[in-house]
């Protein structure tokens, strides 16, 4: 296989990297913002619950969660229900790892999400009650423009490892740029080594493309303190 | 007209009494500045008054038959449903002495989004006011500045512009010139007396002493959550009957 097929081979398998990257920043952000919710909930059970959720998250590694959410169903279901038939969606690979990366994500996200609306200051909330705005008013046109803002430090970290994450769903055997390199890699009359290279070469790219792009966002949220 | 009606109010943080039945009353056009040392409760009256803390037991009524909370004999302190405090809320104004403006947002959209959002109404005219309010308070050339562009007096005023906006019938400052130089007091100070020569009802919790004399129809002087004396400036400052509000007043003079 010739260097440049390698590199083409890789560039189509980067798609996938891509879409996980994207599908789980779309689904986490959002969810965690949720999660956060559950966690300030007024009910107990459900406080509870969420941070039982986020503790198992951030316990135990992504590799494994991401087998148990592909792997579960094949595993479980036929014991708690026995002799159902089993059939999962064709594309039960790729749900799995996005499902498994968002609630990873998630869980992360929750606890960024908590630290910066708690380090607003108590008389934001003071002055939108006095001037009469409801709660939902106050979060979203006081809090979270603020919090956001205070976020996208530790939001771009989280992003910039989960661009190299995306490599653990080869773990499930999910064909995205890092089970590529692999497979090239090691097959006969491949250029070896070279294909690690241009496959750190394309997680760098990626990566200080994030990078520059969160410094704009950042930047962009300068014009107050 | 009686604007605001605070009776028999008592207030305790864990075993820490700080309100011991204290009664206020506030009169339409009526400006009351309250004094006292460190503790002694005046701002916690003020934070009961706008509803920032729960009273434990007592009576708060705004424009005679609004009630915001009311006790009856001893049992605890109800308040009333979110909608009927809400409406309250639109009865005073706030000036808190950290500001407390939103940091997002630019001078104008800071006075203009209560009006907006709560009252709904038109934004054209909650421009033309608002510019008009900031150019009583000086500010006009600010509109589109964000607060951390602004001096410490000048966030101040715009704070003040926000309780204006909303058309209060009453604005509660909470010692709106402690954050500020001494030289940056004076211009808050100014826009106050302005309003006070408007007959805006006004409570001034304050350690500024000639100026609670100069600007207030009322002075109540408090210490360990209750009221020691009321009166006229001239009664309180030059006058004083109680011994702890002469103590008081000797300190400030050293």
């Amino acid at each position: 296989m010739s260097v440049s097929v390698m590199i083409q081979e890789l560039f189509k398998a980067f798609g996938n990297t891509v879409l996980i990257f994207v599908l789980t920043l779309a689904g986490s952000l959002p969810l965690g913002l949720i999660v956060y919710f559950g966690r300030k909930s007024r009910i107990g059970i459900i406080r509870g619950i969420v941070k039982v959720y986020i503790s198992i998250m951030r316990g135990t590694p992504l590799m494994l969660q991401l087998m148990m959410v592909f792997y579960g169903p094949s595993l479980l279901l036929p014991v708690l229900f026995p002799g159902m038939k089993i059939t999962l969606p064709r594309n039960w690979r790729f749900v799995a790892v996005i499902v498994a990366f968002v609630i990873n994500y998630a869980a992360y996200f929750c606890e960024i999400f908590r630290a910066g609306i708690e380090s607003i200051p108590q008389g934001q909330y003071e002055a939108a009650d006095v001037l009469g705005f409801t709660k939902s008013q106050t979060f979203f046109r006081i809090i979270l423009p603020q919090m956001i803002k205070r976020v996208i430090p530790p939001v771009t970290n989280e992003v910039i490892t989960l661009v190299k994450d995306t490599s653990l769903s080869s773990a499930i055997g999910m064909v995205e740029m890092f089970t590529k390199a692999k497979q090239i890699a090691v097959a006969p009359r491949s250029p070896g080594m070279l294909t690690f290279v241009a496959a750190a070469i394309f997680y760098y790219v990626f990566n200080y493309t994030v990078a520059f792009v969160m410094e704009r966002i950042e930047k962009k949220l300068n014009y107050y303190r | 007209m009686s604007i605001l009606t605070m009776e028999h109010i008592s207030k305790s943080f864990d075993s820490l009494e700080v309100l011991r039945d204290i009664s206020l009353n506030v009169n339409e056009g009526e400006v009351v500045s309250i004094i006292g040392p460190s503790g002694s409760g005046k701002s916690t009256l003020l934070r009961c008054a706008t509803l920032l803390e729960k009273v434990d037991t007592g009576t708060i009524r705004y424009m005679d038959d609004l009630y915001a909370v009311q006790t009856r004999g001893a049992s605890k302190a109800v308040y009333a449903p979110p909608k009927m405090l809400r409406k309250i809320k639109s009865c005073f104004g706030l000036v808190f002495q950290q500001f407390n403006l939103f940091p997002h947002h630019t001078v104008l959209k800071n006075v203009m989004e209560a009006p907006i959002l709560v009252q709904k109404r038109s934004k054209e005219e909650v421009r033309l006011e608002a510019m008009e309010i900031l150019r009583k308070m000086g500010l006009e050339d600010k509109a589109d500045a964000y607060p951390w562009q602004l001096s410490g007096g000048q966030q101040q005023r715009v704070g003040i512009a926000r309780a204006l906006a909303l058309k209060p019938e009453i604005i509660f400052f909470d010692e709106p010139t402690s954050a500020l130089d001494p030289e940056l007091t004076g211009e808050v100070l100014k826009v106050i007396r302005q309003l006070a020569d408007e007959h805006m009802t006004m409570v001034i919790v304050t350690h500024e002493m000639p100026f609670a004399r100069a600007v207030s129809d009322r002075v109540i002087f408090m210490d360990g959550g209750v009221v020691v004396e009321e009166g006229t400036p001239e009664e309180v400052f030059d006058n004083p009957q109680a011994e702890r509000t002469r103590q008081f007043l000797r300190n400030y003079q050293q």
